[in-house]
């Protein structure tokens, strides 16, 4: 069977406007849910879990976020890592506080609070725009990282300075501390990409996103047809931030355990997230996941070549990895500027002709 | 708004406008109006100040003297986006479609000040988000099909030509059902073909949706062929206004349009 259009006929708007319009794609994206849920926990191990399967969740949320912001609304920011404190931060005080509430909560919460403050640096982005929102932003992430540092009540006065996260459990599994078994904290990281990555499509594609689309675009022309720029910059701050803070929650709480602000959510976050984006393909969901996918398993990749397969000693393998990496970028960026979204779109659109291109 | 104007009265009233950058004076005590339902040019050599006046009547400019009057009402310092919400739409002189966009998504964001859905409601697709998207799609596929845009519905506007470029962007307005519809040179750098089309547009939209329109535009045969009313005007000063007959006979135009020296 060849991948096709024709004969998949939409007889109402309803068929014609939903996320996978091809019938194999909607296949395609089933099998890969089975697979994720279904199949994945039963093979996964601690190694994976940590190394790839974690990251990459908690990544892809957060390239999320940011593509809501940067790549759909068009307002640069460098504030992810400071936003990904919050998050962080934001759960360990609500645990901390209330220790009853369920872990899941706990992470939505988060989420709103990440999104409050987002909002609140959000508001330069009324008056400006490009490179000048970019250095606005920047000041958040300092901002916040010093904030966390400074004022011992958000890390509840502990002499390291340090959080670290207590145990939490849902449904008589542990998700957090210690004791979370590898597949438990793999499935419930996925819920939440599973989730948000369905809101982000269906806020994407509905009047709110065509409304941040339409500012990043051409901002004047959007105004004067009727889209309301504060309403709409605002809500993509905070929709942004909303993604970016459950990705710090879970960051904190199922993937590391306990950090230490600075290093875990210093400035080189924001930049790596960033570059997932930009590689992944701006403006579009499937791009946050190819990004954060790419950043995530290429450095793996290249150690475990280096280190197991070829026995190069470690330091040398670092070193070269971020060589690698590095060229990596560069020669995606000339070779296809808007992304691998851009390449499987193409790759696709051919693949819909094959084998009569003509 | 516009409910209680039959046609023929009196939609907007310009008062006494006077605007100016600096030291530059774009527009000089200019004062006219335009009646529900017709066809009202705004013509004048480059610079009179045409394109100054339709971003005053949008709200883009305000004006440092004068009162603009819609529907009755004297207007007081209101933002584009809110007056867009009163019926007010346009098109620009350089195309400011959304180049990232599909034609159909274009014509949609042109629906925004028709939709409400919340953001709750959006983010899961249900409700009255869903029925919302439905309802304003039926009515941009029958601009679609006004415009005979259907086999460029998906298609990035980025990649379209020029010509039907212009003829998504006055989609684009129309999908809002301006009560006032402005357009600024909607003909420039269009062969006569194209021209013919995009003037059978604006009659058919004139005629069917009963909307009216305020037109910038240099082609001389047509704005005195589609227009009902004309405003004359030269370095920011109204010179004629009148119906196309006066204006032809109308000694300050014809002087402004041959270039007779000013003292």
């Amino acid at each position: 069977m060849f991948y096709r259009q024709a004969g998949d006929f939409k007889t109402t708007y309803r068929d014609d406007i939903q996320t996978f319009p091809l019938k194999q794609d909607r296949w395609g994206y089933y099998i890969v849910l089975a697979v994720a849920f279904l199949v994945v926990p039963f093979f996964i191990n601690d190694y994976w879990t940590s190394a790839v399967m974690l990251p990459f969740l908690i990544y892809a949320i957060a390239a999320l976020g940011l593509n809501i912001l940067t790549g759909y609304c068009g307002q640069v920011s460098l504030g992810t890592g400071g936003f990904l404190a919050v998050g962080a931060y934001a759960s360990y005080k609500i645990m901390t506080s209330f220790p009853d509430l369920n872990i899941f909560i706990v992470v939505l919460l988060s989420g709103v609070v990440t999104a409050a403050v987002g909002m609140l640096f959000g508001i330069p982005s009324l008056r400006i725009k490009g490179f000048y929102l970019a250095v606005a932003t920047l000041a958040a992430q300092f901002f916040l990282v010093w904030l966390f540092n400074k004022v011992p009540w958000f890390y509840n006065n502990s002499a390291s300075g340090q959080i670290s996260v207590p145990e939490r459990s849902m449904f008589g599994f542990a998700i957090t501390g210690p004791n979370a078994d590898a597949p438990v904290r793999y499935l419930f990281c996925l819920t939440f990409l599973v989730l948000l990555a369905w809101v982000a499509r269906n806020l994407t594609r509905g009047r709110l996103g065509r409304s941040w689309m339409a500012i990043r675009d051409m901002d004047i022309a959007a105004e004067i047809i009727g889209v309301n720029p504060l309403k709409s910059k605002l809500s993509a701050f905070a929709v942004s931030s909303f993604f970016i803070g459950v990705a710090g929650a879970l960051f904190f709480s199922v993937y590391l355990g306990a950090v230490e602000v600075g290093e875990a959510f210093g400035i080189t976050q924001s930049f790596l997230v960033l570059f997932m984006i930009i590689i992944g393909g701006l403006g579009s969901i499937f791009g946050s996941f190819a990004g954060a996918a790419f950043l995530v398993l290429v450095p793996v990749l290249l150690k475990n070549i280096m280190v197991n397969w070829l026995g190069w000693p470690t330091d040398i393998a670092v070193h070269i990895e971020f060589m690698v990496v590095g060229g990596l970028i560069v020669l995606f960026l000339i070779a296809e500027p808007h992304g691998l979204a851009q390449l499987w779109r193409l790759a696709k659109d051919k693949f819909l002709l094959w084998p009569f291109p003509h | 708004m516009a409910s209680g104007i039959e046609p023929g009265a009196e939609l907007l009233r310009i008062e006494n406008i006077s605007l100016s950058f600096g030291g530059v004076k774009a527009l000089t005590d200019v004062s006219f109006n335009i009646k529900r339902g017709e066809v009202r040019a705004i013509i004048g050599p480059n610079g009179a100040g045409k394109s100054s006046m339709l971003n005053v009547i949008n709200g883009f400019y305000h004006p440092q003297v004068g009162e603009v009057w819609y529907c009755g009402e004297k207007r007081k310092g209101a933002k584009p986006h809110q007056i867009a919400h009163q019926g007010i739409a346009r098109t620009f002189q350089n195309i400011a479609l959304f180049k990232g966009m599909s034609t159909l998504d274009n014509i949609m964001t042109g629906r925004s000040t028709h939709m409400a859905a919340n953001m709750l409601s959006q983010a899961i697709w249900r409700g009255t988000a869903e029925k919302e998207e439905i309802k304003n799609r039926r009515y941009v596929e029958e601009i679609i099909d006004f415009l005979e845009i259907q086999s460029i519905r998906k298609t990035p506007v980025g990649r379209l030509p020029y010509g039907l470029q212009k003829r998504v962007e006055l989609g684009r307005a129309l999908a809002a059902e301006p009560v006032l519809l402005l357009l600024d040179e909607p003909m420039a750098g269009m062969n006569v073909e194209e021209k013919e089309d995009m003037s059978r547009f604006i009659l058919d939209v004139q005629s069917e949706f009963g909307t009216t329109i305020a037109i910038i535009e240099h082609d001389m045969g047509v704005v005195m062929d589609i227009s009902d009313r004309l405003v004359v005007l030269d370095y920011g000063k109204k010179i004629g206004d009148g119906t196309p007959e006066e204006i032809r006979n109308n000694q300050a135009v014809i002087d402004a349009y041959l270039g007779v020296p000013h003292e």
